[in-house]
């Protein structure tokens, strides 16, 4: 009774206000969604092929407040004379260039900046300062010797990043990141330019041909799925011992009280 | 329902002494069981069929996780070797064996509580102390015994028995004591522990090299801020049998190039490093995890297992953590094709603290 004398005197529908909300959403969204997709086509469009001058510019407005404006360096960030091109595609192009803050970690970021500006800088840099040039070819293809990788890997690398490459701590804060999903070209610059804490694995210590085979191994780790079934992180002892405590015992628990508990 | 209690006076054992203490005024009292409650299966018949039906039902369905264990078996084989081939095979079958144990369990437990009669019942527990009786028995059989066996009385039987007891054990000391390592010609230290502990491979002059390859390390070739895994060059020819193992153990080292004014050396060390280059020990100090974790901007070094830090530019000195030394260091130098060298072994024993070094 009630229900149908409402009906009557009301003259919205009970649903017309999730109606309303459904329809301002829907038109926010797909206007912003329009928007972006027209900004993102109109940054695209001239970063097609960026030279020199155009990276000397993107370095001065960028980078140079810490790392000076001929790459000498200042009171806040090092000189670049020598880092070469493969250090600031691994920088920049991992996102951990521009700093957010200084110190002695640089955490990952969303990258700042498209693949051409980045490309413009580093042989900015490189022109200007010299050093490494970015790796390509064979030795980033991610294919060579996996085992043989793997064992370096697990001398050089494991101790601070995880014999799973799961990325591990260190002092005072500072981490070794994750090299799961880290593009081979990437991990290639981190070992011989020693980015951050991490020392330094020049050609004189492994040979390009041992890059290649732990570049081999990590790809061969980010393909093929945990034989164990569950990771739970690949962190060890501390992960897998807080799941075992809290769902192991607490079955164990939950049991126990259901053995002695009396039937309804 | 009623409560079946048997207690005899004798049962419930002598009274427990006050003694001296206070006397308790309000000791708590046995509350006893609760009033019996009706579950729902006895006083509902459909309630009842309900459960029997569950109970069986658990019961073919661990039928069905054993069949399922066995068609998994066949039916997810590890054949080509492929490592998803063996996560699914003990998946599976593991799904199987789970499912069948855990309702068994579960039926078992739910037949007990839903369905078998629930009345309470007492059983006491018979006193700890014997009666008075069966204790004066006791000791008369111990007598008897003695008298009889002579055991008291004959002193030559009863001594030389003992004798031939004890011997019989000396010939099992002197077995376990050849399974412990012995000196030999090869080995001459193999049986002093001590020694072993207190000397690596490492001799004037013998070449530091790569871990694991074995090619042997210029100076030239050490740039700044690198780290290099070093073993002595003769480690790389030695088999799993020669003691790879044990000798790799103790002379693992962790070569480092800092800034030769970033190295605050003490005066007698001037002279163990090159150029900036030094060389520890690997083997932390604490309880022998490796040492490795080397941050080249702050030149400590992190011990994964108990956070144990050494600063490498003051002699890996101790800053944090459990470590009660700094880690030792080998005294290098360059050979005359530039190669990095050994000086003599390391001065002081490698690793954690064992029972004649603390």
């Amino acid at each position: 009774m009630a229900r149908e004398k409402k009906r009557r005197s009301g003259r919205r529908s009970p649903f017309a206000a999730a109606a309303l909300i459904g329809i301002g959403l829907l038109l926010t969204g797909g206007a912003y969604a329009g928007a972006s997709a027209a900004m993102a086509a109109g940054n695209d469009a001239p970063t097609a092929s960026l030279t020199v001058e155009d990276g000397k510019k993107l370095f001065q407005a960028n980078c140079a407040t810490c790392h000076g404006l001929d790459l000498e360096g200042t009171a806040n960030g090092p000189s670049l004379y020598g880092v070469g091109a493969m250090a600031v595609d691994f920088q920049v192009g991992t996102g951990r260039m521009p700093l957010q803050m200084t110190g002695p970690q640089a955490p990952q970021k969303p990258v700042q900046f498209t693949e051409p500006e980045i490309l413009a800088m580093a042989d900015y840099v490189q022109q200007v300062g010299g050093g490494p040039a970015i790796a390509e070819g064979e030795v980033i293809s991610g294919e060579g010797d996996v085992a043989h990788g793997a064992e370096l890997f697990r001398i050089n690398c494991a101790m601070c990043h995880n014999v799973a490459a799961a990325g591990g701590a260190l002092t005072e804060g500072k981490y070794a990141p994750s090299l799961l999903g880290v593009e081979p070209r990437h991990i290639y610059a981190a070992m011989v330019t020693g980015p951050q804490n991490m020392p330094v694995f020049s050609d004189m210590n492994l040979t390009p041909e041992d890059k290649q085979n732990i570049i081999a191994a990590l790809v061969w780790m980010q393909e093929n799925e945990s034989a164990g079934g569950f990771t739970l992180g690949s962190l060890g002892p501390v992960s897998e011992g807080l799941f075992i405590w809290i769902f192991g015992i607490g079955a164990l628990v939950a049991f126990t009280v259901w053995i002695t508990a009396k039937s309804n | 329902m009623a409560h079946e209690v048997e207690a005899s006076e004798h049962d419930r054992g002598p009274a427990p002494s006050s003694g001296l203490a206070v006397a308790v005024a309000d000791p708590v009292q046995n509350p006893g069981l609760p009033p019996h409650r009706p579950r729902v299966t006895d006083t509902d018949p459909k309630k009842m069929r309900h459960a029997v039906r569950t109970v069986y039902t658990l019961f073919y369905l661990s039928i069905a996780g054993s069949i399922w264990a066995i068609a998994a078996y066949m039916l997810f084989p590890i054949e080509d070797g492929a490592i998803l081939a063996i996560r699914h095979n003990n998946l599976f079958i593991g799904l199987g064996i789970a499912l069948a144990l855990l309702a068994i369990g579960i039926g078992a437990i739910h037949w007990s509580k839903a369905i078998m009669s629930d009345h309470e019942q007492i059983e006491p527990r018979h006193p700890t102390r014997g009666r008075e009786s069966t204790r004066e028995a006791a000791v008369q059989a111990f007598a008897e015994a003695n008298e009889e066996s002579g055991f008291g009385r004959r002193t030559m039987i009863r001594n030389s028995l003992i004798a031939a007891l004890v011997a019989s054990i000396a010939p099992g000391v002197v077995l376990f004591r050849g399974l412990a390592p012995f000196d030999s010609p090869d080995h001459p230290n193999a049986g002093n522990p001590v020694e072993l502990l207190s000397h690596t491979m490492w001799k004037d002059g013998m070449r530091l090299a790569r871990d694991p390859s074995g090619v042997p390390i210029k100076a030239s070739e050490v740039t700044l801020g690198s780290a290099f895994h070093v073993i002595p060059e003769p480690l790389a020819e030695l088999s799993h049998h020669d003691g790879y193992l044990e000798e790799k153990a103790k002379a693992i080292v962790l070569l480092m190039r800092l800034l030769p004014e970033q190295l605050h050396e003490e005066e007698d060390r001037k002279d163990w490093s090159y150029n900036g280059i030094v060389a520890y020990s690997k083997v932390c100090t604490h309880v022998g995890c490796p040492v490795a974790l080397y941050e080249q901007q702050t030149h400590h070094l992190l011990c994964p297992c108990h956070q144990s830090q050494f600063d490498v530019s003051r002699g890996a000195a101790v800053i944090f953590g459990p470590a009660a030394r700094p880690l030792p260091q080998l005294p290098i130098t360059v050979d005359d094709e530039g190669y990095l060298i050994a000086r003599s072994d390391f001065t002081e024993p490698v690793g954690p603290s064992f029972w004649e070094r603390h």
